[in-house]
C-alpha cells in the first residue's frame, strides 16, 4: 500500500534537516531504521492510533516555542543517593554529571560509544523494531534513526544506587532526541530514575531488556513546565522469572504521549506500569500501553490515573494481548480519571484480545468527580474543603503511586503530588 | 448549649419540606434523645446542623453558643465543637484511618489557633481512647471505615468523637446494626464523655440504646416537628406501645 502524500510530505520535511550518523556500531541500525520510518510514515491525525491525540506538533519540523519553567523548589530526587547524569536541552552535561563509574554497571554514552563493536549493538533500535507490530510507533523509529545522545547501561550486578538521569530545559525552542539501551543480566537488580522536562520538545526511546531473574525499577518524572511537549517509549522484553516495574509522574505539560511496549517472552516474569498524572487547563496526558502475554504464568498490571481540571484532557490507550499457549496469565488493567470539574475529559480505549484458555484478565476504565459524601463526611470533622479534596485526591492516585516499591521513592512522589494539588486547588 | 428555634428546611432540589419548625434546646451536661418514626426527619436535622448540602433552610435557626451554626461551613461548625456520629459512616479508601483522624484533629486546633499535635502526641492520645473501644492497631492503619464491620463502624465513630473532644454531640442511630456487645462498648464510650460541658444529642429509633445511655430528656418526633417532649419514661412508652398512640394523641 503506498503511503498516502501527506505521510511522504511529513516525514521528507521532518528529515530533511536532518543528519544520519553514518560511521560506529549504531550506522546499520539507524540506517534501518530511516529505511522503516519512510515506509510507515510519521503519524498523521487521521491514524486510528492517533485518534484522541493529535500528533501534528510532535511530528512538524520545528519544536513549538516552549517557556522554560522554573520551580521555587529543588528538583525531585535531589536528596537520593544516586548517580546523576545529566543532559540540559537534550545535550550531556559533564560539570553537572557525577563521574559514569559505579560497580557492577557499565554506562556509556549514546555519542562516546564510536566503536565499531558494542554491547548494545544488537539492542540498538531492535526492540524498538520488534514493537512495531501490530501497531506502528513512527516517532520511535525516528528516535532509532535521528537521537543524539543517550545512555547506555549494562547491569552485570546489583549497582549500590540508582542512575538518575535529569533533564533540563533551558531554550526555548529546544527539540531533544536521546535513545537509551539498557541491559540486565541475570539474576541482576537495578534502579533507573528519570526527571525533568528535557526540551521544548522531547522525543525519547528507551529500550530495555531484562534478562532471567533480573529485576528493574524504573520512576520517572517529568518536570513541572507546563508548556513542553513529550513523545516517549519504553520498549521492554522480559526474560523468564524477571520483574519490570515503571512508574511515571506527570505533573503539567501542554502535550505528553507516553508510549509503553512490553514483551514477557519468558516463563514467570511480572511486568507493572503505573502513571499518575495531574494536568490543569492547557494539558493534554496521553498514556498508551501494550502488553504481550508470551509465556507462561506471566503476571501483568496496568494501573493509570489522571487528575484533571479546568479543560485538561487525558487519554488512555491500553492492550493486553495474551497469544497463543500463554496459559495462566493473570493481566490487569485500570484507567481511572478524577474529573475535578465539567469542562475536562477523559478518553479511554481498554482492550482485551486472548488467545488462550486458561487465563485471568481484568479490566476497567472510570471517569468521575469527587465523592461528595466522602467530602461532607471529611469536613464535618473538621477538614476543610480544599485540605479534604486533596485528601480526596490523594487518595484516588494511591493504586498507582503504590505500584512502586522502594517507600522513599514512594514518599517523594506523593510530596510533589501533594504539593501540586496545593498548588492547584480551587 | 444547642438551640433550635422554628427550623423549617426543605430539599434543595426538589418543592419538599422536610423539617416544619422543629423547636428544640440542648443544656451543657444533659442528653437528649429524638425518637420517631422513620422518614420523621431524624437525620435531616443532624444534616442541616452539621451542614450537609443538599437543604435549604426556608425559616428559623440554630445556634451552638452564641454561634450561629447555620452561616458556617461543615469544617467550621466541627471546629466550633459540633459532632456527628454518622447514621452510615462513610467508607474512604486511600485514606488511612489514622491519617484521617490526625489531619481533622490537628485542622481543628489550628481553625482554634491552637498548636497541632506532634506524631508521637497524637499516637499516644489514640492508642489510649482506642483501647477503651477496644479497636485494634489494624483498625487504626485501614482506611477510613473500609472493610469495617457496621459495629467497627460505629465504635469508630465514637473514637473520633472522643479523640475531637466536641461540645455538642448528635449521634444519628448510632445503635443500628449493633449486637449486644457493640452496643455496650458504645455505650460506654458515650458514657465516658458525658460532662458537665457537653451536650449529647441521641437520636434513636428504638429504646434499647437509651438503657445504656440514659436520657435526661426525650423527644418525639413525626413529620418534621417535634410532637412530644417527657422524662425518660416517655422513650419507655414508646417501647411498650409503640408511635402510634403517641401521635394519635398529639394529632
Ligand atoms: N436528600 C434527600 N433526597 C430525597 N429525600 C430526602 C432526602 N433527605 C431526606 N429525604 C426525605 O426526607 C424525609 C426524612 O428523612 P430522614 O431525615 O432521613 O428521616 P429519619 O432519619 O427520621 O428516618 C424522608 O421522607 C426522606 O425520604
Ligand atoms: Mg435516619
Amino acid at each position: 500500500m503506498a503511503l498516502p502524500q501527506v505521510k511522504v510530505d511529513a516525514t521528507d520535511a521532518r528529515v530533511a534537516d536532518l543528519s544520519l550518523v553514518e560511521t560506529g556500531w549504531t550506522a546499520a541500525a539507524r540506517k534501518n531504521a530511516l529505511s522503516r520510518l519512510r515506509e510507515m510514515g510519521l503519524p498523521h491525525r487521521r491514524d486510528e492510533y492517533w485518534k484522541y491525540t493529535r500528533p501534528d506538533t510532535l511530528v512538524q519540523p520545528e519544536a513549538p516555542a516552549a517557556a522554560k519553567f522554573d520551580p521555587q523548589e529543588p528538583p525531585i530526587f535531589s536528596e537520593m543517593d544516586r548517580l546523576r547524569i545529566v543532559f540540559v536541552d537534550g545535550v550531556f552535561d559533564p560539570e553537572a554529571s557525577d563521574d559514569l563509574t559505579l560497580e557492577d554497571v557499565r554506562i556509556d554514552r549514546l555519542a562516546e560509544a564510536n566503536s565499531d563493536i558494542h554491547w548494545a549493538r544488537d539492542l540498538y533500535g531492535a526492540l524498538e523494531a520488534e514493537g512495531q507490530e501490530p501497531v506502528e510507533r513512527p516517532l520511535a523509529t525516528l528516535n532509532t534513526a535521528f537521537a543524539t545522545d543517550g545512555v547506555l547501561i549494562h547491569v552485570t550486578g546489583k549497582p549500590s544506587k540508582p542512575i538518575s538521569l535529569i533533564y533540563y530545559h533551558q531554550a526555548t525552542s529546544s527539540d531533544a532526541v536521546l535513545h537509551h539501551v539498557i541491559k540486565l543480566d541475570a539474576g541482576t537488580e537495578f534502579t533507573l530514575l528519570e526527571n525533568g522536562p528535557a526540551a521544548a520538545r522531547f522525543n525519547k526511546v528507551m529500550e530495555v531488556e531484562v534478562a532471567d531473574r533480573a529485576t528493574f525499577h524504573h520512576v520517572r518524572a517529568q518536570g513541572r513546565d507546563h508548556e513542553r511537549r513529550a513523545a516517549t517509549h519504553i520498549f521492554a522484553r522480559l526474560g523468564a522469572e524477571s520483574t519490570f516495574k515503571s512508574f511515571t509522574l506527570t505533573a503539567n505539560g501542554v502535550l505528553t504521549r507516553n508510549e509503553c511496549v512490553i514483551e514477557l517472552t519468558g516463563d514467570d516474569a511480572v511486568a507493572h506500569v503505573a502513571g499518575a498524572c495531574v494536568g490543569d487547563g492547557d494539558f493534554h496526558h496521553d498514556d498508551t500501553v501494550f502488553v504481550t502475554h508470551d509465556a507462561l504464568r506471566c503476571e501483568s498490571r496496568q494501573v493509570f490515573k489522571k487528575v484533571l481540571r479546568n479543560g485538561a484532557t487525558g487519554v488512555f490507550q491500553g492492550k493486553i494481548l495474551v497469544k497463543e499457549g500463554a496459559q495462566k496469565t493473570d493481566g490487569y488493567q485500570i484507567s481511572q480519571s478524577l474529573l475535578l470539574d465539567d469542562d475536562s475529559q477523559f478518553l479511554a480505549k481498554p482492550e482485551l484480545e486472548i488467545y488462550a484458555d486458561d487465563v485471568a484478565c481484568s479490566h476497567g476504565s472510570t471517569s468521575g468527580a469527587i465523592d461528595e459524601t466522602a467530602l461532607f463526611y471529611l469536613r464535618s470533622r473538621g477538614v476543610p474543603h480544599a485540605e479534604a479534596t486533596n485528601l480526596l485526591t490523594l487518595a484516588f492516585l494511591a493504586e498507582a503511586v503504590e505500584e512502586i516499591e522502594d517507600e522513599n521513592l514512594r514518599d517523594e512522589i506523593v510530596s510533589r503530588l501533594e504539593a501540586w494539588l496545593t498548588r492547584h486547588q480551587s | 448549649m444547642l438551640n433550635i428555634k422554628n427550623l423549617h428546611v426543605k430539599l434543595e432540589e426538589e418543592d419538599k419540606q422536610i423539617l416544619k419548625g422543629v423547636d428544640l434546646s440542648v443544656e451543657a451536661g444533659k442528653v437528649h434523645a429524638i425518637m420517631g418514626p422513620n422518614g420523621s426527619g431524624k437525620s435531616t436535622l443532624s444534616y442541616v446542623l452539621s451542614g450537609r448540602e443538599g437543604y435549604e433552610v426556608t425559616d428559623g435557626t440554630a445556634h451552638l453558643g452564641d454561634v450561629d451554626l447555620l452561616e458556617l461551613e461543615p469544617e467550621e461548625r466541627s471546629a466550633e465543637g459540633l459532632f456527628l456520629a454518622f447514621q452510615y459512616p462513610v467508607e474512604i479508601p486511600g485514606v488511612g484511618n489514622m491519617t484521617f483522624m490526625r489531619t481533622a484533629l490537628n485542622a481543628q486546633r489550628k481553625a482554634r489557633d491552637e498548636e497541632e499535635l506532634s506524631a508521637a502526641d497524637f499516637l499516644k492520645l489514640v492508642r489510649a481512647r482506642a483501647k477503651d473501644l477496644k479497636i485494634d492497631a489494624d483498625m487504626l492503619k485501614r482506611p477510613v471505615n473500609v472493610g469495617f464491620s457496621g459495629g467497627e463502624k460505629k465504635r469508630n465513630e465514637i473514637l473520633q468523637m472522643a479523640i475531637l473532644e466536641p461540645k455538642m454531640c448528635i449521634l444519628d442511630e448510632t445503635d443500628s446494626g449493633l449486637d449486644v456487645d457493640a452496643m455496650k462498648l458504645v455505650s460506654e464510650g458515650v458514657n465516658a464523655l458525658r460532662d458537665t460541658g457537653r451536650g449529647f444529642l441521641v437520636i434513636t429509633h428504638y429504646q434499647r440504646l437509651l438503657d445504656h445511655i440514659k436520657p435526661d430528656v426525650v423527644h418525639i418526633m413525626a413529620d418534621g416537628r417535634i410532637v412530644k417532649t417527657g422524662g425518660p419514661d416517655l422513650a419507655l412508652e414508646v417501647e411498650n406501645n409503640g408511635y402510634a398512640d403517641i401521635l394519635a394523641e398529639v394529632a
